[in-house]
C-alpha cells in the first residue's frame, strides 16, 4: 500500500479492528441519531410556525428532504466504496457498499412514498413522471439491483465484485436527480437548501430540517456499523480473531 | 501502484467514462422530450403544434377563473412573461389552485382554448411563516404579477 495513507487508515481497513472500531461507536451513533432525530421531530412537528401557502401541510418536509439527501448520500458511500473495492480489492470496503445498499434504498424509499403523500395533497396528484420523481424512481432501482445482484452469486465476493461494478456506473444517476429541477421544466420545485447562498427557509424552519440531516447522517453510521460488524464476523468465520469472539462470547 | 491495481483502476474509469458520455449523450437528445411542460408564449410561438396533447404550465391569472354554477367546470386564464392561454377544465382542483398560483395543466388545444384533463398545482421552494411573507407582499406589492399582467397585455394588442 501506499505510504501516503496514514497508518491509522490503514489498520483501520483490517476486519478485526474495524469490528472493534464499529462496536465502541455504535452506541454512540445511535444515541445521537435518536436525541436529534427527537429534537428535529419536535422543532419541525411543534415549534415551526405554519408555512404560508401550505399551512401545516408542508411539515412533511420534515421527514422528505432528510430522507432524500441520504438516499443521495448513501450512494455517493457506496459509490466510492465500490470504486475502492473494485481496484483495491479490500475485504472491507466491499462491505460497506454492499450493507450500504439495503439502508440507501430504504431511504429512498420514504423519500417516494413521503413525496407521494405529500403530492398528492399540495400538487393534486401521487405520482407524474417529471424528471426528478422518474430519477428518483430509477435510483431505488439501481440500489435494487445492486443487492439483487449481490446476492444472486454463490462466491459473495464474486457476486461484491459484479454489484460494486453496478454501484458505480449508477454514480452517472445521482447527479442527474440532483440537478433534475434546473436541466428540465419540472412539477417539483428547486432547492430551497443551499450550500452557496441563501437558503429559501426562513430560519425557524430550517434548523429543525438541518438537525434531522444530521440524525439521518448518525442513523447510518449505526445502522452500517452494525451491518458491518455482522458481516465480517460471517465473512472470516474461519478466522482465528472470530474464534476468539465466539469462545469468549460463549464463556459469557 | 502494482501494475495489476493499475490496470483495474484503469479499465474501471474507461468503463465510467465511456458511461457517463453514453449516458450524457442519450440525456441531451432526450431534452426535447424530457421537458414535462410548455408554457404559453411557447405554444404561442408554435412549439406544441406537434403533440396532440402536452401539458402547459403557467401562472392562473388573477381575477379569470370562472367557476360553472351547475356542474365542475372552471375556466381561466393561464399567463407566462409574454403570453396567455384560456383554459376550460372539469373536475376537482387541487387546494393550492387560486389566482397567482402555478399551475400545470395536461389536456390538449381545441381552436385558441386548451382543454385540460387534469390540473396540477405547482408550488416554489421557498417556505416561510405566513406573518414574514405579508410583511414581504407590502413591500413588493406584487410587482411581479403587475409586469406579467402588462405583457400578456402587450401580447395581445399587438
Amino acid at each position: 500500500m501506499a505510504n501516503w495513507i496514514p497508518l491509522w487508515l490503514h489498520k483501520l481497513g483490517s476486519p478485526p479492528i474495524f469490528y472493534r472500531f464499529a462496536g465502541v461507536l455504535r452506541p454512540w451513533m445511535l444515541a445521537l441519531a435518536v436525541l436529534l432525530g427527537a429534537v428535529a421531530l419536535y422543532g419541525g412537528l411543534v415549534l415551526a410556525p405554519p408555512d404560508y401557502q401550505q399551512s401545516d401541510a408542508y411539515r412533511i418536509i420534515f421527514i422528505h428532504v432528510p430522507s432524500a439527501w441520504m438516499s443521495l448520500f448513501i450512494y455517493g458511500v457506496m459509490a466510492v466504496a465500490s470504486f475502492i473495492a473494485l481496484v483495491w480489492r479490500i475485504k472491507l470496503a466491499e462491505v460497506v457498499a454492499m450493507e450500504s445498499a439495503p439502508i440507501g434504498a430504504a431511504f429512498t424509499f420514504i423519500t417516494l412514498v413521503t413525496g407521494s403523500l405529500w403530492g398528492k395533497p399540495m400538487w393534486g396528484t401521487w405520482w407524474t413522471w417529471d424528471a426528478r420523481l422518474t430519477s428518483e424512481l430509477v435510483l431505488l432501482f439501481l440500489y435494487l439491483g445492486v443487492i439483487g445482484l449481490y446476492h444472486s452469486f454463490e462466491d459473495r465476493r464474486q457476486g461484491a465484485r459484479a454489484a460494486a461494478f453496478l454501484a458505480i456506473i449508477g454514480i452517472i444517476n445521482v447527479p442527474i436527480v440532483h440537478f433534475s429541477v434546473n436541466w428540465w421544466n419540472t412539477l417539483h420545485q428547486g432547492s430551497t437548501v443551499r450550500i452557496l447562498g441563501p437558503s429559501k427557509m426562513s430560519g425557524d424552519m430550517l434548523w429543525p430540517l438541518l438537525t434531522m440531516m444530521a440524525a439521518t447522517k448518525f442513523y447510518y453510521l449505526a445502522s452500517l456499523f452494525s451491518r458491518v460488524r455482522v458481516d465480517l464476523l460471517a465473512m472470516e468465520s474461519g478466522k482465528d480473531w472470530v474464534r476468539q469472539i465466539a469462545e469468549r462470547e460463549g464463556r459469557q | 501502484m502494482n501494475p495489476t491495481r493499475k490496470r483495474r483502476l484503469t479499465i474501471v474509469l474507461l468503463i465510467l467514462a465511456a458511461a457517463a458520455v453514453a449516458i450524457g449523450l442519450t440525456v441531451f437528445a432526450l431534452q426535447q422530450n424530457m421537458n414535462y411542460l410548455f408554457t404559453p408564449s411557447q405554444i404561442q410561438a408554435g412549439a406544441a403544434n406537434s403533440y396532440k396533447t402536452f401539458r402547459l404550465g403557467g401562472m392562473v391569472k388573477a381575477g379569470s377563473i370562472q367557476r360553472s354554477s351547475d356542474s365542475l367546470k372552471v375556466t381561466f386564464t393561464v399567463i407566462d412573461a409574454n403570453g396567455k392561454m384560456p383554459v376550460e377544465y372539469t373536475g376537482i382542483l387541487p387546494d393550492l389552485f387560486r389566482d397567482n398560483q402555478s399551475v400545470i395543466a395536461a389536456g390538449h388545444m381545441d381552436s385558441a382554448r386548451f382543454i385540460a384533463t387534469e390540473v396540477l398545482a405547482k408550488h416554489d421552494e421557498t417556505y416561510m411563516p405566513k406573518e414574514l411573507k405579508d410583511a414581504m407582499a407590502k413591500a413588493h406589492e406584487g410587482k411581479k404579477v403587475d409586469e406579467a399582467e402588462h405583457a400578456a397585455a402587450d401580447m395581445g394588442s399587438r
